[in-house]
């Protein structure tokens, strides 16, 4: 998949998370969090899985955290994945 | 049992990961008035991926999809069906045409995913149209597992005002239920609207259940005590069913054919509605609240 | 000779204060308070150094202390809780000794036996006379109850009572006497009203916090003890409020008695005082306007002290009478030990407050938390600071079920019989853990930054430095 446009998705409630994505040069992944000591890394890896998941080579990732799980975390970057992707509407 | 089915915003992660916890039967999550037509992907994509990693044990997961004349039911069905969750409720439903279509597209959704669960159907009838087709649609398809009454739309299609007593949707709530029995399936009552008037929600819900529905949805976590309450068999009608099964159990010792409880002939109806009473307050124990 | 001076560096002076010695405060103006700041500034002016503080609790509004932390005016800390401002300094080692942690009936306790001396005590009065007679019902700092700052005033070496509304002698409805006060000085402000007490305590709208309070009041219905001669306590958080609300309207449809309310007191409990559900308030701390009206009015409204509340070593104490109590946690392990000390990245956030006391003291101590806040598990396998004890804390209430303390088998199987819905704390646990996934570890040093005590004084845990992550 290929990033062609800036996209948001998610907002910044608790257990919620607020991704931006743009088109970029390779990966670039820029995440904060309310719980970034104790998840972090679980986050970034997340994703990153999403990422190759959905074959996004190109990409900057900006994730502002309020707590999500994983599956939150998982439906708010693929939203703005297919969003950035100028692809399917709504 | 379906004594409360509580409607929750579709796109609120929050909600998503504790609607289970809330107390209610059953859960619906809701893709269609509560999610503005710009998020309807973000809310989809979300209760997909919740669907595919929370547990819900104790409830009976309902999602409520857009509007067959819209652009996004199609993709609703698609993509959450393949989750199975334990049903769909179509909105607006008016005639058994409407589930026909609904339900060829699920089994098409059923067979890609693979899945071997079937989603049944919960249509909210909340037209004229629909309330006179009532019957019919309960009884068209077997994946069809109760029917919703919905008043708001339903006294706007009317024209009738929508009041905190309820006296214009008597006759709707009368026909909904006979209709959803006469299949063989629950009726559920519609939402109070008045989020903070509990003595209003109060009476409209033992309104409902003088009228035979098997429960009633909510539009407010803080209504599904009341509601359920109302709905549980009370420790009178347990304490009256444990009567009638002592009083056959004495006639049967005494070789006596006819038995009567407190002046009262014991038939089959009132067999059949304390054994009923008795297995529902089985079901409540230790567990469900 | 006249005990009024004309400011708070003369007051210093006056005390004799000298490097080294313990200065104490109490926290009745909580968030508002401006008379630590202000005390501690005078004491630094005037160069006296090392000293330790003794403040029943220290808030975010009390952060210029981190300069005198850090300045070397103040050495030594001693608090039942601290907000996460000082906290976080305190957690990354601003200090050398570890800040003393007491509860709020170990602390009086510690102050009368004279484990804990203080040489200086100033005590921020809403109301004062010329000689010291003083209270917190009116002025316009009022805060109603004050409680907690009565141990000092008997005990401290020199007592400087600091007020903004001096009031003709004799002050007759006072709670602190003459007796006890060495000097009295006059400011324009002791604090900022709009954060000493709340103008209305507000009941929560999250409806998993209604869920836990509906569950833990069908637990408080099934334990026998609503009846009539009912005592109860509970906090001022949005759950412990739905809770009160709900014990309210089954006290008033059962016509039930009650006998007290104990502890931090708020405008609901005031209304269940006024509807007839208990002969009175014992009252050590008011939350918000409407209780501290209800302690200026009503004579049925009762100020006590921090001893007569809790403390262990009084002859008897209100604590020990108490039937239940409703209490929160950052953290609950598998042995029902509470943490209300650190968050999960082991940052000091709080501390015991009465919890450990009432939890003591109660014949049902329940504790309501939510299976988890914003992915951090409240249900753990261990508590990272064990504030209380699991041995004193009856039960637990989340929204995914209730855990009923294995020592309690009496009280489970009374819950059972009810028909709630019981589970294991372990199934919590994991039930947490599953959804949240495992956090990564907090990044602790060995240094101790904080001793808990518990209410007999024993050391019940330690607190240890959060080493800062890099970069920051």
């Amino acid at each position: 998949m290929r990033i062609v446009k800036n996209s948001i998705a998610g907002t910044l409630e608790s257990s919620d998370i607020h991704v931006e994505v743009s088109p970029g040069t390779g990966v670039e992944i820029d995440v904060q969090s309310t719980v970034l000591t104790q998840f972090g890394d679980s986050i970034k890896k997340t994703v990153m899985d999403v990422l190759r998941e959905m074959e996004v080579g190109d990409v900057r990732v900006f994730a502002n955290d309020r707590g999500a799980l994983d599956c939150v975390i998982r439906a708010r970057l693929e939203t703005a994945l297919l969003r950035a992707a100028g692809g399917d509407g709504p | 049992m379906r004594r409360t089915a509580l409607f929750l915003p579709g796109n609120n992660p929050n909600m998503l990961i504790n609607g289970g916890y809330l107390g209610a039967d059953s859960i619906i999550f809701d893709l269609e008035d509560a999610v503005s037509p710009d998020e309807k992907d973000a809310a989809r994509i979300l209760i997909r991926h919740a669907l595919s990693s929370l547990k819900f044990e104790k409830c009976e997961i309902i999602v409520r999809i857009n509007s067959l004349d819209t652009s996004f039911w199609e993709k609703d069905v698609e993509e959450i069906v393949p989750l199975g969750p334990d049903a769909l409720m179509p909105t607006k439903v008016s005639d058994p045409g409407c589930i026909h279509k609904l339900a060829a597209k699920m089994d098409e959704a059923e067979k890609r995913g693979g899945s071997t669960k079937r989603v049944m159907l919960i249509p909210l009838i909340e037209t004229a149209l629909g309330l006179e087709n009532s019957f019919a649609i309960a009884s068209c398809h077997e994946r069809i597992a109760a029917l919703l009454l919905g008043a708001e739309d339903l006294t706007a299609d009317l024209r009738a005002p929508r009041t905190r007593e309820g006296g214009e949707i008597a006759y709707a709530r009368n026909r909904l239920v006979c209709a959803a029995r006469a299949a063989g399936v629950d009726a559920l009552d519609t939402p109070f609207p008045l989020i903070d008037d509990m003595e209003g929600l109060r009476q409209d819900a033992l309104l409902a259940k003088s009228f035979g529905f098997s429960g009633k949805a909510v539009i407010s976590p803080r209504h599904v005590n009341c509601v359920n309450g109302i709905f549980s068999p009370s420790d009178a009608e347990i304490e009256y069913a444990h009567q009638v099964f002592e009083a056959i159990e004495t006639a049967k010792k005494q070789g006596k054919g006819a038995i009567s409880l407190g002046g009262k002939m014991i038939d089959a109806p009132i067999v059949e509605r304390a054994r009923k009473v008795l297995e529902t307050a089985k079901e409540l124990q230790g567990g469900r609240t | 000779m006249s005990k009024l001076l004309a400011s708070l560096g003369e007051a210093v002076t006056a005390s004799g204060l000298k490097d080294g010695m313990t200065v104490s405060f109490h926290h009745h103006l909580r968030n508002g308070d401006y008379v630590l700041n202000m005390v501690m500034d005078a004491i630094a002016k005037l160069k006296i150094g090392n000293l330790t503080i003794n403040a029943s609790s220290i808030f975010d509004a009390h952060a210029p202390l981190i300069h005198h932390l850090r300045s070397g005016v103040v050495g030594g800390l001693e608090a039942n809780y601290m907000g996460s401002t000082v906290g976080r300094a305190v957690s990354e080692g601003v200090l050398n000794k570890p800040v003393i942690f007491r509860t709020h009936g170990g602390r009086p306790s510690d102050i009368e036996s004279g484990k804990s001396p203080i040489d200086v005590a100033f005590i921020a009065a809403p109301s004062s006379d010329s000689a010291g007679n003083c209270t917190g019902r009116f002025g316009k700092s009022a805060c109603g109850s004050l409680g907690y700052a009565f141990a000092d005033a008997m005990h401290a070496k020199k007592v400087v009572v600091v007020t903004d509304n001096l009031v003709d002698y004799p002050l007759r409805d006072y709670s602190i006497s003459e007796a006890h006060v060495d000097y009295v000085v006059r400011v324009d402000a002791i604090g900022d009203p709009q954060g000493i007490v709340s103008g209305t305590t507000r009941m929560t709208r999250d409806p998993v916090a209604l869920r836990i309070a509906d569950l833990a009041t069908q637990v408080i219905s099934a334990s026998g003890f609503l009846k009539d001669g009912f005592s109860f306590q509970t906090g001022a958080g949005g759950g412990s409020l739905a809770v009160a609300q709900n014990v309210r309207n089954i006290m008033r449809e059962k016509k039930i008695q009650g006998s007290f309310a104990l502890g931090g007191t708020t405008g609901y409990l005031v209304d269940m005082l006024e509807a007839g559900c208990f002969e009175s308030i014992l009252d050590v701390q008011c939350f918000d306007l409407k209780a501290v009206e209800s302690l200026r009015t009503n004579p049925r409204h009762v100020e006590i002290s921090a001893s007569h509340y809790a403390s262990p070593s009084a002859k008897s104490c209100a604590a020990e009478a108490l039937d239940v109590v409703v209490l929160g946690a950052t953290q609950i392990d598998c042995g029902f030990n509470v943490n209300v000390h650190t968050d999960s990245g082991g940052y000091i956030i709080g501390g015991s407050g009465g919890h450990s006391d009432v939890a003591a003291g109660a014949k049902l101590a329940l504790v309501i938390a939510p299976l988890s806040r914003a992915r951090l598990s409240i249900v753990v396998e261990k508590v990272l600071t064990v504030t209380t004890p699991g041995k004193t804390v009856d039960v637990l209430v989340t929204q995914c079920g209730i855990a009923v303390n294995p020592l309690r088998a009496d009280l489970r199987q009374q819950l059972a019989r009810a028909g709630l819905p019981l589970v294991e704390i372990g199934d919590l646990r994991k039930m947490a853990e599953e959804t949240n996934g495992i956090p990564q570890k907090p990044d602790l040093e060995e240094k101790i930054v904080g001793k808990v005590l518990y209410r007999d004084g024993t050391v019940i845990d330690g607190i240890r430095q959060v080493r800062r992550p890099a970069g920051a």
